[in-house]
């Protein structure tokens, strides 16, 4: 239906240029764009809105209306699911498994790009594929493997693998390597060769090679993969799900069910949680946009 | 302590060119030190391990176990082989089973021909020179960073039959998220939400990278915005029209966050990684069978990543 009047408006300017009798196209573009965009918000910003408002306000007023400004959900939300604890979980899980993603992700990414083996393709399809596989289709086996490799005590109280932020840890780092692999090596790739000629006439090992010539020049690339992998990884639902039992233990994007009660659930709280947990995301998302932006296009295109 | 000559007479003499692929080879292996080769196989080995074990072997023991009777509890050695039993008790005898495949099926499609058209016009709308153009972009994709689990408790405040705002417009009394005829599209709704921002954003990367001189030279030959589209435009873009055909597919196999936090899956919101989450942690554990599920999920995910593979890798050596 709106496919017609961008249509006509750029076919017409085009050749003359930039025109002035065509405004009106540009207001429904406009206008179409602003009214998708605020729907799009719409749901965010509801949440928002009903987490600020009291319980017993929008009972007897229904949502529909205006009062009952309050900040009360937000104080019980953080008492109720304890979302203080929860969110150390979640970086004790985030930000160790963001480090080793990148770390081992760029180690093989240097060796594919560096080197002109054969073997390098079937080593980036190996890497790559893994991280597209559906996480359900490993769970039974990885399941029964986690609940018998020992820990030590000290390592995790239920001295198993299973229920243990290590475990959660190592399956985030395993399953996210292949997206990183991927982007950094073709970021590696685009880098000219002469580099390493010219490290190699100063004698470098590989090792300098990889950490004092390579890595500094991926930055770009890897400030990019560290913003899109601490979002997926905070944001991670299933392994958690499975893999913990302690309640106590359980990141804050898994944890948010501690807001609905047994048998009644108060949508106030629910949504004064909701907006706790989006907000390192969102501060993220705000902060570091473009970061985020170009990670995520650096793996569909090499823009 | 014989690296640093090698290094330097390769470096000095012009090497003659290599008559055979493996002479090639051989050469290049040896400019490298020893502690260099150690340091290679460790670069990549130490990850390697990491995603044999931890997704490549599991999803292999997935197949396997798919054709035995273990209840998961047993010792391995009690394992017997039943062949197929599984799959046909998969199809035949578990009445979730074709829901779920429905469900999945459905939920591709709604995937594939609304949200993802729907997010691939937006990129072509968002790609003209526009003012505000990056609120618009902020405002779509938005919800990418949010994730699934958060999204069915954001829409909970919508969709609640007591306190949902959508009942509250339209006077209704509907239980959206529970009522087995509607909420796989209430469900559907708010994950298509997430999904158009996704591939607006893909689309909209793949879309600055088209060379602007193709779209002069079609303007110039007289072609309409919409042809020039269809015949210049989406033809160059094949291989991210792929990547976005594979993402959509990968999407809709995956979804389970969604559904789990609504009601686990079950009651009209059934889905394959549901089931076969639902066999292994839930009350009754039957391994073979919840392994069955898995297989197929493998099997149609690995034929969609295939054909990333070669997209993607067929692009690198352009």
């Amino acid at each position: 239906m709106t496919t017609a009047i961008p249509t006509r408006e750029r076919a017409a300017a085009a050749p003359a240029g930039r025109r002035r009798p065509l405004r009106p196209a540009r207001v429904v573009l406009h206008l179409f764009l602003g009214t998708v965009a605020v729907g799009w918000l719409f749901p965010i910003l509801w949440a928002a809105l009903t987490s600020l408002r009291s319980y017993e306000y929008t009972a007897s007023h229904g949502y529909v209306s205006l009062g009952g400004w309050t900040f009360d959900n937000y104080v019980t939300a953080w008492r109720t699911a304890e979302f203080g604890k929860h969110f150390l979980n979640s970086v004790y899980i985030t930000v160790p498994a963001v480090l080793l993603t990148l770390f081992l992700a760029s180690c093989v990414a240097f060796v594919i790009a560096r080197f002109g083996w054969k073997v390098n393709i079937a080593l980036l399809g190996l890497f790559t594929a893994a991280n597209l596989l559906p996480q359900q289709a490993l769970l039974i086996p990885l399941f029964r493997m986690f609940t018998e490799i020992p820990l030590p005590a000290w390592m995790s109280d239920s001295e198993l693998l299973y229920d243990s932020y290590w475990g959660l840890i190592l399956v985030n780092v395993a399953f996210q390597c292949g997206f990183c692999v991927f982007v950094l090596s073709n970021y590696m790739k685009a880098l000219p060769h002469e580099l390493y000629e010219a490290a190699m006439v100063d004698g470098a090992s590989v090792w300098r090679q990889y950490w004092q010539v390579t890595m500094p020049l991926c930055r770009p690339a890897l400030a990019a993969l560290a913003t899109l992998e601490v979002t997926w990884i905070y944001n991670e639902f299933f392994w958690a799900t499975v893999l913990m039992r302690t309640g106590d233990k359980f990141p804050v994007t898994s944890s948010l069910n501690n807001l609905r009660g047994e048998f009644f659930t108060d949508n106030n709280l629910v949504s004064a949680g909701s907006v706790l947990v989006a907000i390192p995301t969102l501060v993220i998302f705000f902060l570091l946009q473009k970061q985020f932006v170009r990670g995520l296009t650096l793996g569909a295109s090499k823009g | 302590m014989s690296d640093l000559p090698l290094i330097q007479a390769d470096r000095a003499v012009p090497p003659p060119a290599p008559t055979t692929v493996t002479g090639g080879r051989g050469r290049r292996l040896r400019l490298l030190s020893r502690t260099d080769r150690v340091v290679i196989t460790l670069m990549v080995l130490v990850p390697l391990l990491l995603v044999v074990g931890l997704v490549w072997l599991p999803a292999a023991a997935t197949v396997l176990l798919s054709g035995t009777n273990w209840d998961g509890i047993g010792p391995l050695g009690e394992i017997d082989w039943v062949g197929l039993k599984n799959y046909d008790d998969v199809v035949n005898i578990y009445p979730p089973f074709v829901p779920a495949v429905q469900h999945n099926l459905l939920w591709l499609a709604a995937l594939f021909v609304v949200a993802t058209p729907f997010g691939m016009f937006l990129a072509v709308l968002l790609d003209k020179e526009l003012r505000g153009s990056r609120f618009y972009q902020t405002a779509l994709y938005l919800p990418v960073v949010l994730s699934l689990a958060l999204i069915g408790f954001i829409w909970q405040l919508i969709y609640s039959r007591d306190q949902g705002l959508l009942n509250a417009l339209l006077g209704a009394n509907t239980d959206w998220y529970g009522d087995p005829h509607v909420n796989i599209w209430a469900v559907l709704f708010a994950a298509g939400w997430r999904h158009v921002g996704y591939i607006m954003l893909l689309y909209l990367a793949g879309l600055k990278g088209v060379d602007p001189s193709l779209r002069e030279a079609a303007a110039v030959d007289g072609s309409s915005e919409t042809s020039t589209f269809f015949r210049v435009v989406f033809p160059v873009m094949r291989p991210i029209n792929i990547i976005v055909l594979v993402v959509t597919v990968i999407e809709s196999l995956r979804a389970f966050d969604l559904v789990w936090v609504v009601n686990k899956g079950r009651n009209g919101l059934e889905l394959l990684s549901a089931l076969v989450t639902q066999n292994v942690v839930g009350e009754a554990s039957r391994i073979g069978f919840g392994s069955a599920l898995a297989t197929i999920m493998l099997v149609v995910s690995l034929a969609f990543i295939t054909l990333y593979l070669f997209t993607v890798m067929r692009e690198d050596r352009r």
